[in-house]
């Protein structure tokens, strides 16, 4: 045991007594102020005040697409008050606060990689390429919970005609936009930008993949990924790649962002899959939106009679 | 101070405060106002204001000795218990929407998910703590082992800080500030513990010193 010696204090070392009550309120004042500013902080967000959406635009010319749910449509204002778009914040009402600035045009696409035309897209380019299709899908986050949305795009195959995809390309890699200067609220998100997705060939080829520029006849708010994204009804929710950028076909997988931030948790391909939990909860019910009651998943989020043949003979349990 | 800590209207007081976040809960849910999930909105409230009461009790301690205010006492059950009932709304929002009572579910969750056991776990070792919170239980118990039962809450709130930092996705820095907040309260009844046990002998030698 060490046996200390008594430094050598004079009475001039003694603090005087005035200092040493001082501290006392000083602490007492510090205590009790940062305990109302805690405590209130939780207050305000209790009482939290909800926000308008950004400006939109109506889509003209919008006829009926295939697939479509007849299931009922979650709410424009849950849809839009309810996101996860890490870029602008990583609470589900961040990105309808955080997204009203964000600067959607002048938009380019650019097109790169193993097609026999590399070229860049206009925003008014992509919304002609094709007929504007309503898709109405259900939607199902890896957090277990869904909604139903009218969407408005065409399918992303009739993009990729257009630019020939070489024989060697087998996968599609996609880029999200990315500004810290806009997008201040990315530096707390945890996940590395910009945000990066992929698909098979085949996958990407298939007519439920929409590339989508709008919703509920309008053009997308910026909360929601405008202007222009990706839909995969059968996949979690973060594979449908917001205010894409980027297209890129190449030989090799391609990394995806949240596989890189955790491969144990989010696998690349992502499949709506009730028998394949997350490590961390179940993905065998979900809440869709306004409901208390959880209700059952569906494999492939119900779409499993479209796409089930893109993985037969896979071992959906090693490919989550 | 003193007048004030020990009136009994400052107690009302700080039973309407603690009751406010649930009573508010209450307004926005008759106003429809819990936002597009509802059920999730009542369900984190609960936990965050679960974890801020065990932060307020732990907290009790150090600030009657640091800010010479041993009246504070007189709060700490009141904000153990509304620790304990904010829990009980948190894990009722689990049995009921979440796992529609299901006790089969339950028990997969707690034994496969290691945040769901810890959650778990903080509650169950709050039970016997609210129980026993009473004074007839601390006479019944004895002083030493009544504080030594109570000492749980230690583990409880370092499980409910584990159980929050699991469930996020990416974005620590909510759990990482209560981790901290825990910490210190932990760390300061380490170094009081140890500053008492270092002058024990120090005293016993020198008796007639006083201090």
């Amino acid at each position: 045991m060490l046996i200390r010696r008594a430094p050598d204090l004079t009475y001039a070392d003694v603090t005087p007594k005035s200092v040493y009550l001082n501290r006392r309120k000083f602490l007492r004042t510090m205590g009790i102020t940062s305990a109302m500013a805690f405590a209130s902080k939780g207050l305000w967000e209790l009482a939290a005040p909800t926000h308008k959406v950004s400006a939109n635009t109506k889509l003209t010319g919008v006829i009926k697409g295939p697939f479509n749910t007849d299931e009922k449509q979650t709410s424009y204002e849950d849809v839009t008050h309810y996101n996860n778009f890490y870029e602008f914040g990583t609470d589900k009402r961040d990105p309808a606060k955080y997204a009203q600035n964000f600067r959607t045009s002048p938009w380019t696409v650019s097109i790169e990689g193993e097609v026999k035309t590399p070229r860049k897209f206009t925003m008014d380019e992509i919304l002609k390429l094709a007929p504007l299709e309503e898709r109405i899908y259900r939607h199902r986050c890896v957090e277990a919970w869904s909604i139903v949305v009218p969407w408005i795009g065409f399918s992303f195959s009739a993009l990729a005609k257009l630019v020939e995809p070489t024989p060697k390309a087998k996968y599609v890699a996609f880029q999200s936009f990315f500004d810290p200067k806009q997008m201040p609220q990315a530096k707390y998100g945890g996940i590395d930008f910009p945000y990066v997705e992929g698909l098979r060939l085949d996958e990407a080829m298939h007519p439920l993949a929409l590339l989508c520029v709008g919703m509920y006849g309008e053009t997308l708010p910026n909360q929601d990924g405008a202007p222009v994204r990706m839909i995969l009804p059968w996949k979690y929710g973060f594979k449908s790649i917001k205010s894409l950028v980027k297209i890129r076909f190449q030989e090799k997988q391609p990394p995806t962002t949240w596989n890189l931030f955790a491969p144990n948790e989010y696998g690349f391909y992502s499949n709506v899959n009730p028998t394949v939990d997350h490590p961390r909860w179940s993905q065998a019910t979900e809440r869709r939106l306004g409901d208390i009651f959880k209700r059952k998943t569906l494999m492939f989020n119900g779409y499993a009679d479209q796409v089930a043949s893109l993985y037969t003979g896979m071992d959906l349990k090693k490919n989550y | 101070m003193r007048a004030l800590l020990t009136s009994k209207w400052t107690k009302v007081l700080v039973f309407l405060l603690s009751s406010l976040p649930c009573a508010l809960l209450v307004w926005r849910a008759f106003r429809a106002d819990l936002g597009p999930n509802p059920v999730e909105t009542i369900q984190l409230a609960t936990g965050d204001w679960s974890l801020r009461f065990l932060i307020f009790t732990l907290a009790i301690t150090p600030l009657r000795k640091l800010l010479n205010l041993p009246d504070l006492i007189r709060f700490r059950r009141m904000l153990g218990l509304f620790a304990f009932s904010y829990i009980c709304l948190h894990f009722l929002i689990y049995l009921g929407p979440d796992q529609s009572f299901s006790l089969s579910g339950i028990w997969d969750d707690i034994y496969k998910r290691p945040f769901i056991t810890v959650g778990f776990t903080a509650f169950l070792l709050l039970i016997p703590l609210a129980l026993t919170s009473t004074k007839g239980w601390i006479r019944r118990l004895g002083g030493k082992r009544w504080q030594m039962l109570h000492r749980s809450i230690y583990v409880a709130a370092v499980c409910a800080v584990i159980h929050f930092y699991w469930k996020v996705k990416s974005d620590v820095r909510e759990p990482l500030f209560y981790a901290a907040l825990v910490a210190i309260l932990l760390l300061w009844r380490l170094g009081d513990w140890l500053s008492k046990r270092r002058s024990a002998p120090a005293k016993a030698a020198m008796p007639n010193i006083p201090v």
